[in-house]
């Protein structure tokens, strides 16, 4: 009963946050109503027991990357204040396109049913509470071995590529 | 129902309360020590040597007149305190002051909780404070906070990688991310991690003076280069915040470093035989007097040390910090495999 109460109310601020960062006119608000919306996302990942998720979560999204994006948002406002696009209406058909995929997708998500989670082998709810990372450092280092070191190569390869892109000559 | 709600709910009061009294007095030890290493006697009016001015000033903030500039973000300016006070304070909810102990016939431990990701929790939450300080520059419409806090934010993000890169040597040693496990593996290892991390120590130590914006690195309150800093245009009790918000992270740094490396509530050499009257002493007079040393050193580096300029801290803190921690990363991992099997 509580558990639902809290999923219902933390959904509630996440998508009531979600439209308010695509809502704000102004930029600088937008990217804080992004921040609150990761935060919320995090307390329903502690609601599923995936603490070390969550805490991921608020470390990478919240506390690293949208730390960068206000930066970049605060330098521009600087620059010259936030003016009305000329025809912000031009590119609504990709939109309108994107969000039918969407649709499509998360349509097609409930009518499969796959969305229960499913507890792997040997592994039990309150166990997974006490031994979040240990669990999931096995996960990552057997199950999903390749998977995790090509999503290493990969942030290998955006990093070098950050570098030459910051470097005008090597 | 009393262990579930009204234990935590009383730890959680007390732990505030003691946080922000003893924040109060870390400005007067401050103001004292540095008295003291200038010759000088420090504030002596309010009472009898002025034990009473933290009570005093209190007053003052609250009564100073609270102004918001005119074309200042208003809502962002009002947040701005509280999103760097709040994670400061939060983070003492995963710092374990003392052992299980019998309170009235009941067992308590002496930390509010104790989850399985408690490090990594405080670094999270640490992460949160950043937006307070680049906010409140921002929202303030003024150039110098603004600089300040471009300053502050670049600092704070960049010493943050060289902590955390620190922490995981700290991590693989001690084979755990809660905080009682650390302080626990310490003692089945019979060592403080003082001992068998001694670069990662000093390491946590400069990354710490540096997150909290304390001296040498404190270029975000250069007073003569940016008129006080990001939060020039603050008054009254929303400066405050922002002060004492410095103070309670000053606070949290010094804990964290004595779970991590001093052993946290544990007696000193506790295996020693001839040691062992030690273990008499309460183990959360341990913990809070390790604390106060670390706190005392952050004073005297304050007194003692000029500033950095900016371009030295950051080639300190990429250059030096950064590859140093990896190294001692990989030199923990290869020590690990090999000699330890």
């Amino acid at each position: 009963m509580l558990h639902a109460i809290a999923f219902y109310v933390l959904s509630f601020f996440i998508l009531g946050f979600a439209v308010l960062v695509i809502s704000t006119r102004n930029t600088v608000h937008s990217v804080l109503y992004l921040v609150l919306n990761f935060l919320a996302i995090a307390a329903l990942y502690v609601l599923l027991t995936a603490q070390f998720l969550a805490v991921i979560q608020v470390l990478v999204y919240a506390g690293g990357i949208v730390v960068l994006y206000l930066f970049v948002v605060m330098l521009v406002n600087l620059k010259r204040p936030p003016e009305d696009h000329s025809a912000p209406q031009r590119h609504a058909w990709i939109g309108f396109a994107l969000a039918g995929v969407v649709l499509a997708e998360l349509g097609g998500i409930l009518v499969m049913g796959r969305v229960a989670p499913q507890p792997g082998p040997n592994m039990e709810m309150s166990d997974l509470a006490l031994h979040n990372v240990e669990r999931i450092g096995m996960l990552l280092y057997t199950d999903y071995l390749i998977p995790f070191e090509l999503a290493s190569m990969l942030l290998l390869v955006a990093m070098v590529g950050a570098i030459i892109l910051a470097k005008r000559e090597l | 129902m009393i262990d579930t709600y009204l234990i935590p709910l009383l730890k959680i009061l007390f732990v505030l309360n003691a946080t922000l009294i003893g924040v109060t007095y870390m400005v007067l030890l401050e103001r004292k020590v540095i008295a003291w290493v200038q010759v000088r006697l420090g504030p002596m009016r309010v009472g009898p040597y002025g034990v009473l001015q933290p009570i005093a000033d209190a007053v003052k903030l609250i009564l100073k007149e609270d102004i918001t500039p005119t074309r200042a973000d208003k809502w962002v300016f009002t947040a701005a305190p509280i999103i760097v006070m709040v994670p400061a304070l939060i983070t003492f909810a995963v710092i374990p002051f003392g052992p299980v102990v019998n309170l009235f016939g009941r067992q308590v431990s002496l930390a509010i909780t104790d989850v399985n990701v408690g490090l990594l929790y405080i670094v999270s939450v640490a992460s949160i404070g950043v937006y307070g300080i680049i906010l409140g520059g921002w929202a303030s419409n003024s150039k110098f906070p603004l600089l300040a806090s471009l300053r502050a934010s670049a600092q704070l993000i960049s010493y943050e990688v060289a902590v955390t890169m620190t922490l995981v040597s700290l991590i693989m040693t001690a084979g755990t991310l809660s905080m009682v496990g650390i302080v626990n593996s310490q003692d089945t290892h019979r060592v403080w991690f003082l001992f068998v991390q001694p670069v990662a120590f000093v390491l946590f130590f400069i990354g710490g003076l540096a997150e909290t914006n304390r001296a040498p690195f404190d270029m975000a309150e250069a007073e003569q280069e940016l008129t006080g800093g990001f939060h020039t245009e603050y008054s009254g009790m929303r400066f405050a915040l922002f002060f004492l918000a410095e103070y309670a992270n000053m606070i949290v740094v010094s804990s964290v470093a004595t779970t991590l490396f001093l052993g946290g509530w544990l007696a000193p050499f506790s295996h020693v035989s001839w040691l062992a009257f030690l273990g008499y002493v309460p183990g959360w007079i341990w913990f809070l007097t390790k604390t106060f040393v670390f706190l005392y050193i952050f004073l005297w580096v304050r007194a003692t040390l000029p500033r950095y300029r900016y371009d030295q801290l950051m080639r300190l803190g990429w250059k030096v910090l950064i590859p140093v921690a990896i190294a001692n990363v990989v030199a923990t991992g290869i020590v690990k495999v090999l000699l330890l099997r």
